[in-house]
C-alpha cells in the first residue's frame, strides 16, 4: 500500500478529480494549504496572491492506494494538474503500513478500496 | 412655480439614500451566492456601476430619460450636465421637491437596474467588456424605456400604463436582458455539480437590507410624504412576507425541506412583483401579488430553468423577469383608485382596459429589451470581448481580473 501526497494549483483541482474518477480512484482527502517551492513563489506572483511571506495558495491531495493503483494515480494527477509551468506542484509517495476501515474493522488492502 | 414642501423633500431625500444602499446591498446578496474565488468581482462590479452610472446620469442619462420629449421616444439633450435642472420643482416630476432631488432619486434607479443584470453572468464576465456593456445598456436601453414609461409625454405613459416604482422599466427589463445575455455568453465551466453559495449569511444580509432599501424604492416613488407613500410602504412589506412564506412552503413540499436560500429568494421575488403595484393596491392585494410571485418565480427557478438548461447563474430572469411580469400584470388586476386617485382601476374594479394596457407595455418592454441587449452584446463582444479565458474562469475572476483575493487562509 502507498500513501500519495500531491501539492497542486488550486484551479487544477477539478481536472485532477475528474482524472482520478476516470481512473476509478475514488478515495481522496483535500486540504487548502499555503506553500512555496524552489522559486520561493516569486515567478507565480502574477497569478497568485502571497499570503504569508512568499507562500502561495495550493491544494493538498492525499490518496491511499494499493500498489497496483499507484501508477494510475500518479498519471491521473500529472494529467490533471500539469500545465507545463513553474508551480505545477509535486507528488510524494510514501509506504503505507496499515489501513483500517472504522465501520467494519477490516484491515489492509481490503479497507482501502 | 410650485412651492417646495419640506416634509416631502426630507422623505424623498431619505428614500434616495435608501435606494442608493440597495446597490452595495445587492453586491452582498449576489456576492454571497457565488463561489469564493469570484466574490470580489461581484462586489467590484456593483460598486463600479454605482460610480459609472452616477456620472452618466448627471452628464446625459437624466436628460435622455426625462429631458424635453422628442416624439414620445426619447428625452432631448437640453438637460445635459443638469443644465436647467435646478432647485425649483419641476411642474410634473415630484412637483413639491427640488428638481435636482427628483433627478437624484431617479439616478439610484438607473444605478441598480444594470446591477441587477450582473447576477446572470457572474463568474465568467470580462471586466473591461462589462463596463462598456453597462454604459451602452444604460444609455440605449434603460434611458429610453424609462422615458417611455415615466416621462410626462413618454408614449407608454400616454397610453395609461401603470408602473409605480419600476416593475417594467427596472425588473422586467433587467430580467429579460439577463436572459438574452446568458443565452449569448453561455454556461459557466465547472458547474456540472451544483455548488453551494460560498457565504449564505452574506446573501441573507443582502436580502434583509434589500427589503429595507425597498421602502425607499417603493414608498419614495410616491414623491411626497403622503398617504400613497404609506400604502406603498405597507404593500412592500406585505408582499415580501407573503412571497418569502410561499417559497418556504413550496420548498417544503417539493424539496422536502424549507431553506434559507429559498426564503430570501422568495422575499426578493415578492419585492419585485409588488414594485409596479405598490402605490395602487390594497394590502390584501399585495399579499395576493406576493403569493403569486412566490409561486411563479419558484416554478421558473426550480423547474423550468432546469428544462431549458441555460445558466442564469443567480436567477435574474427567474426572479426579476418573472416577478416583474407578474407584478406588471397584477397591477392591471388589483389597481384601485381608492388607494391612489392618480392611478386607475384594474380588472377587479371594473376596468379590463387597464389589464390590456399593462399587457401591451410588458410586450413592448420585452421586445425592446431583448433586441437591444442582443445587439449590444454582439457589438461589445466583437470589439472588446465579454467572456474571460477558460483558465481565468477556473482560477476565479478575483485573481485574474483584479489580482486580489477575498479571504486569506491563515492569520
Amino acid at each position: 500500500m502507498k500513501y500519495v501526497i500531491a501539492i497542486i494549483k488550486p484551479h487544477r483541482l477539478e481536472e485532477v478529480m475528474q482524472e482520478l474518477d476516470n481512473a476509478e480512484i475514488y478515495l481522496r482527502t483535500v486540504t487548502e494549504v499555503l506553500g512555496c517551492g524552489r522559486q520561493k513563489g516569486v515567478t507565480e506572483v502574477y497569478r497568485g496572491v502571497k499570503e504569508v511571506g512568499n507562500l502561495l495558495r495550493k491544494v493538498k491531495l492525499e490518496i491511499a492506494v494499493n500498489d497496483n493503483f499507484l501508477e494510475p494515480t500518479i498519471n491521473a494527477i500529472i494529467k490533471g494538474a500539469g500545465e507545463g509551468e513553474i508551480g505545477d506542484g509535486k507528488i510524494f509517495v510514501l509506504d503505507l503500513k496499515e489501513c483500517i476501515r472504522i465501520r467494519t474493522g477490516e484491515r489492509g488492502g481490503e479497507a482501502i478500496g | 412655480m410650485e412651492k417646495i414642501n419640506f416634509a416631502d423633500l426630507t422623505w424623498v431625500m431619505i428614500a434616495t439614500a435608501l435606494v442608493m444602499i440597495m446597490t452595495p446591498t445587492l453586491a452582498f446578496f449576489y456576492g454571497g451566492l457565488v463561489r469564493k474565488k469570484n466574490v470580489l468581482s461581484v462586489l467590484m462590479q456593483c460598486m463600479v456601476i454605482l460610480c459609472v452610472i452616477s456620472i452618466q446620469w448627471i452628464l446625459f442619462g437624466y436628460s435622455l430619460a426625462f429631458g424635453p420629449d422628442k416624439g414620445g421616444i426619447i428625452g432631448g439633450l437640453e438637460w445635459l450636465g443638469l443644465n436647467g435642472v435646478g432647485m425649483a420643482p419641476h411642474e410634473t416630476y415630484m412637483n413639491t421637491v427640488p428638481h435636482q432631488l427628483f433627478m437624484a432619486f431617479q439616478m439610484m434607479f438607473a444605478v441598480i437596474t444594470p446591477a441587477l443584470i450582473l447576477g446572470a453572468f457572474v463568474e465568467r464576465i470580462k471586466f473591461s467588456g462589462f463596463i462598456f456593456f453597462i454604459i451602452l445598456w444604460t444609455t440605449l436601453v434603460y434611458d429610453p424605456l424609462a422615458h417611455w414609461v415615466w416621462a410626462k409625454d413618454g408614449w407608454l405613459n400616454s397610453l395609461g400604463a401603470l408602473d409605480f416604482a419600476g416593475g417594467t422599466v427596472i425588473h422586467l427589463n433587467a430580467g429579460i436582458s439577463a436572459l438574452i445575455f446568458v443565452l449569448l455568453i453561455g454556461k459557466r465551466h465547472g458547474i456540472e455539480h451544483p455548488r453551494s453559495p460560498h457565504n449564505l449569511p452574506f446573501a441573507v444580509l443582502g436580502a434583509g437590507f434589500l427589503w429595507f432599501g425597498w421602502f425607499g424604492f417603493n414608498a419614495g416613488s410616491a414623491g411626497a410624504a403622503n398617504t400613497v407613500a404609506v400604502s406603498a410602504f405597507i404593500n412592500t412589506n406585505t408582499a415580501a412576507a407573503a412571497a418569502g412564506l410561499t417559497w418556504m412552503v413550496l420548498d417544503r413540499i417539493v424539496n422536502k425541506v424549507p431553506t434559507m436560500l429559498g426564503v430570501i429568494t422568495g422575499l426578493v421575488a415578492g419585492l419585485v412583483a409588488v414594485t409596479p403595484a405598490s402605490g395602487f393596491v390594497t394590502p390584501l392585494a399585495a399579499m395576493a401579488i406576493g403569493t403569486l410571485a412566490g409561486f411563479f418565480c419558484f416554478l421558473f427557478v426550480a423547474k423550468i430553468k432546469g428544462l431549458f438548461g441555460y445558466d442564469d447563474s443567480l436567477d435574474v430572469f427567474g426572479v426579476h423577469g418573472i416577478g416583474g411580469l407578474v407584478g406588471a400584470l397584477a397591477t392591471g388586476l388589483f389597481a384601485t383608485k381608492t388607494v391612489n386617485a392618480a392611478g386607475n382601476d384594474g380588472l377587479f374594479y371594473g376596468n379590463p382596459h387597464q389589464l390590456w394596457v399593462q399587457f401591451l407595455t410588458v410586450i413592448v418592454a420585452i421586445a425592446f429589451s431583448a433586441i437591444m441587449t442582443f445587439i449590444l452584446f454582439k457589438i461589445v463582444d466583437a470589439i472588446i470581448g465579454l467572456r474571460v479565458e477558460i483558465k481565468d474562469e477556473h482560477m476565479g475572476l478575483d485573481l485574474t481580473q483584479q489580482h486580489e483575493t477575498a479571504y486569506t487562509l491563515y492569520d
